[in-house]
């Protein structure tokens, strides 16, 4: 990564034009050449420094469900049940946490009603109480990372 | 709420934009409707907020933010509102929910994700919070991620 690529991370956390060259669009912001740039870009998705590239989506706004859940998994079944959890595709995001509640996962469905059979049935295929905490209110998203 | 359009554009860039000179005409094609109106309708879901943003998300263990807690606190519910407004008004939170509490194990109802580079600018972090939240604290904790399991983003 060098500094370009630093600069690229930087500006475009957000706010990529809707046009129909947005690359060039970006790229003119940037000094850089559209071909540049999309090159940059893909080596980064890549590398695997940025995790994603486009539209991020609100979950609740789109009419679906979405929330985190916790589980104490004895540390011996650890990995046995992050294969099970992972399994569902409904399952966005899934982190190790120092903690009793040591798995804590974000579940995210087209349909609302949809959530509770998730935790449903991995509840019944791991055996495990899901600790389910849906946001009650949202009071800040979106904080831009430093390269 | 979204139509079934909106949702087929939903479906062609859930894995992200097409790197190409022309994405949205990229997804038009998937859609099967013209580039004009994927276009417009995104301009649309972004200014409805269905959209929350549209460029990059960094892997912040690969730029270096190794330290990722989830702070939560134990605040009272008719403090929730202003304590929100406080943690959620700070620059270095990425994230400020107010979740369920569960009781007796789980009594912390606001929650505030922070990103550092080192341990001590973390828990420096973590200061800066519980210096503005002062008496509305009750009792908080750090939980830090000791590993990603997995980090797919919505799917539908």
């Amino acid at each position: 990564m060098d500094d370009i690529d630093r600069r690229i991370i930087n500006t475009f956390q957000g706010g990529f034009p809707i046009v129909e060259r947005p690359f060039a669009a970006a790229a003119r912001i940037l000094g850089l050449d559209e071909a540049d740039l999309i090159a940059r870009v893909k080596a980064l998705s890549e590398a695997g420094t940025i995790s994603r590239f486009g539209p991020m989506w609100h979950a609740e706004k789109m009419g679906g469900g979405l929330t985190l859940t916790a589980m104490k998994v004895p540390e011996d079944r650890f990995d046995e049940v992050a294969a099970i959890v992972n399994s569902f595709p409904e399952v966005a995001h899934n982190y190790a946490r120092e903690h009793a509640l040591n798995m804590w996962f974000v579940v995210a469905t087209e349909r609302p009603g949809r959530i509770r059979e998730v935790l449903d049935e991995i509840e019944a295929r791991t055996g495990l109480a899901v600790h389910d905490m849906p946001k009650i209110e949202e009071f800040f998203v979106g904080l831009r990372f430093e390269a | 709420m979204i139509d079934s359009i909106d949702r087929a554009i939903v479906k062609a860039t859930q894995d992200g934009l097409p790197l190409v000179e022309r994405p949205y005409h990229a997804v038009a094609e998937m859609v099967g409707i013209a580039p004009d109106e994927v276009m417009a309708r995104m301009e649309r879901l972004l200014e409805a907020g269905i959209i929350r943003r549209i460029g990059l998300v960094p892997n912040h263990y690969a730029l270096g933010y190794r330290f990722n807690g989830m702070t939560v606190w134990d605040v009272a519910d008719s403090d929730i509102a202003e304590a929100g407004r406080l943690v959620g008004g700070l620059d270095f939170v990425s994230h400020c929910y107010h979740r369920p509490r569960h009781l007796p194990d789980w009594p912390y109802s606001l929650f505030a994700m922070i990103h550092a580079r080192e341990r001590a600018d973390a828990d420096a972090l973590v200061e800066r919070i519980a210096a503005v939240l002062g008496p509305l604290s009750r009792g908080n904790l750090v939980l830090f991620s000791s590993r990603i399991l997995k980090k797919t983003g919505l799917r539908l």
